[in-house]
């Protein structure tokens, strides 16, 4: 019997925490079946982060270690220039990566670290209940904004990608989303692009992940979805904002 | 006769990592300590190591924990206000039971506090910095040749007990010149079946980790880890006795402070006055037993010390409370002279 759908094999059997309807699951996907393609298990070690996917060391079959909040990209940093072979990922969301951990995502970026980050950005912190994250959009409820994010009291959303796009420094900067089939599919092309671009010593690469937090958001998986499509979207616009080979290439 | 080569305790600290087989080094900037991260820079790149000068204090001891991880011998380096910064990665280390080797040259505090010497960091050492329940090794030096040689023994005891040694100098130590030889350095290895290398296919993945949300669980980890230190403080405490055969006043002080109080202790001898130094060279474990010992046949102890009063709690602790214990102290960045010292014998002597 043909076999047409499977588990990755770089997901343990472990069953995921999430609530229903996260792409958390997606994007776990996502990023194992990068590793399957590339055959790289056996030489990957990762890092989760403190957040929704603090437990991703226990669903990712490869080595993983469990970092401090916000400073993935440095323990990352530590592994990668001891063990230069290997393949190394962070896996962090919103407020790990561009509140406390900004810092260290911005100058592994431009140390160009050889390194894959994944930026999982679903506009709210998931794991405390559903406070302001720093990139909640502008009016958006939140516990810790419940009348809604002001940006004269609180500052506006950091646009990610496009920040760390001004920088010398990585080689690659994407973002996409998985709200809908096509996208999804997009998605996992620029993840094993990120991955690609680690194996072949190209340097820092992160694709931002468009997500959603219907748990915290407070709507339906659906609802969550298209409000990914109506509100995130136009404000996160999809694409590649920096690609050093590409551009070399003049493409 | 072993090669005498003229170091500064800084860079001796810095040479002698290396010679103990570390190839990595992550450090921010900060007096006093700075000339660590200068050798580092300088030497690493030529003997195939990494030397990373990271975005604080907070990136680099994380990298630490990274580098740690994956087995290699790692470390970093520091002033006070750094280390404070770096407590969170201390506590990190402590609970994923990784070996790491930090330095502390301290300067006074609290807040930026100076640049000059001091040892005002000592609770921050042995009682912890960072959250949660757990112990370093702390190694202090006092002079330029024990910079080298803790330095080489803090590396082989944090393999050896999977937890971080931390060097504790100060400022007058990591600046000063003495000669000194490298030539005992024994390096020792240890199996670490634990590290993160990739898995390559052929065993189960590890995981480095410090969550456990079931609290059975994480007080396993507890326990676990203080029968370790158990161990530690069986078999790790070192200390110097200094005339202390036939002492009556027992002067205790570590680091620099222990120098000065040598001379007080030879001068105080001079005078007749029966008096020995006992200089803790671990302060955690804390020689428990040599300070109980003394306790049986001195009348009195005094705790010399750079900072308002620190060390002088695990001295009545050590010795019960059996004896009177004063302190002689300076802070903020000055040095109790001699003549200082000599007068808190005399009135120890007395009674006082």
């Amino acid at each position: 019997m043909a076999v047409v759908f499977e588990k990755p094999k770089a997901l343990t059997n472990v069953p995921l925490h999430y609530c229903p309807g996260c792409p958390h699951g997606i994007i776990h996907r996502l990023v194992a079946e990068a590793i399957d393609e590339l055959g790289i298990e056996g030489k990957t070690i990762g890092v989760a982060p403190v957040g929704c996917a603090v437990m991703a060391y226990d669903y990712f079959a490869c080595d993983m270690i469990e970092a401090a909040h916000g400073r993935a990209p440095a323990t990352a940093t530590g592994i990668k220039r001891c063990r230069p072979d290997n393949i190394v990922f962070t896996y962090q969301g919103d407020g790990d990566l561009a509140s406390i951990g900004m810092a260290e995502t911005v100058h592994s970026a431009a140390r160009n670290e050889n390194i894959t980050v994944i930026f999982v950005n679903n506009a709210i912190y998931g794991m405390t209940g559903g406070q302001m994250a720093p990139t909640s959009l502008p009016g958006q409820v939140t516990q810790t904004s419940p009348y809604g994010r002001d940006v004269n009291h609180c500052g506006w959303p950091i646009k990610v990608s496009e920040m760390l796009a001004t920088l010398e420094g990585p080689e690659y900067i994407a973002r996409v989303a998985v709200n809908n089939v096509k996208n999804v599919n997009n998605a996992k092309k620029a993840i094993k692009k990120a991955f690609q671009n680690q194996i072949e010593g190209k340097g820092f690469s992160l694709v931002e992940v468009v997500s959603a937090c219907p748990t915290n958001w407070g709507m339906t998986p659906q609802k969550a979805l298209e409000w990914v499509e109506s509100d995130m979207l136009p404000y996160y616009p999809i694409g590649v904002y920096k690609d050093r080979t590409a551009a070399k290439e003049g493409k | 006769m072993a090669e005498l080569v003229l170091m500064k305790g800084n860079e001796a600290i810095a040479e002698a990592a290396i010679r103990a087989g570390c190839r990595h080094y992550f450090g921010y900037p900060i007096t006093p300590q700075t000339e660590i991260a200068a050798y580092m820079a300088k030497k690493m790149p030529k003997i195939g190591g990494v030397f990373l000068q990271a975005e604080s204090e907070v990136a680099s001891i994380n990298m630490v924990y990274g580098a740690a991880a994956t087995g290699c011998r790692v470390m970093t380096s520091s002033s006070s206000p750094g280390i404070s910064l770096k407590a969170e990665g201390l506590s990190y280390i402590a609970g994923s039971d990784v070996p790491a080797l930090v330095v502390n040259v301290q300067r006074g505090g609290p807040g930026l506090g100076g640049i000059q010497p001091s040892q005002s960091d000592y609770f921050q050492a042995t009682k912890g910095g960072g959250h949660g329940d757990y112990r370093m090794i702390v190694l202090a030096p006092a002079s330029v040749q024990e910079m080298a040689s803790l330095t080489i023994k803090g590396f082989n005891l944090a393999d050896k007990y999977r937890m971080t040694s931390m060097i504790l100098a100060d400022g007058t130590i990591g600046q000063m010149m003495e000669p000194i030889s490298f030539e005992d350095a024994e390096i020792e290895k240890y199996e670490k079946p634990w590290a993160l290398t990739g898995h390559e296919n052929k065993r189960k993945h590890n995981i480095v980790n410090s969550l456990y949300l079931q609290p059975d669980a994480l007080e396993k980890t507890n326990f676990e880890r203080y029968e370790r230190y158990k161990v530690v403080e069986e078999n790790e405490p070192m200390w110097e006795e200094y005339m202390m055969e036939d002492a009556e006043i027992c002067v205790v002080a570590f680091g620099i402070a222990s120098r000065v109080a040598k001379n007080a202790v030879v001068a105080a001898r001079a005078e007749g006055i029966k008096v020995g130094l006992i200089r803790p060279i671990t302060l955690w474990p804390f020689p428990t037993k040599a300070l109980r010992a003394a306790a049986v046949k001195c009348k009195a102890f005094v705790s010399v010390e750079l900072n308002m009063g620190q060390m002088i709690e695990d001295v009545r602790l050590a010795t019960e409370c059996k004896r009177p214990v004063t302190l002689c102290n300076r802070a903020g960045g000055m040095i109790p002279s001699p003549d200082q010292v000599l007068e808190s014998i005399r009135a120890a002597q007395k009674g006082e």
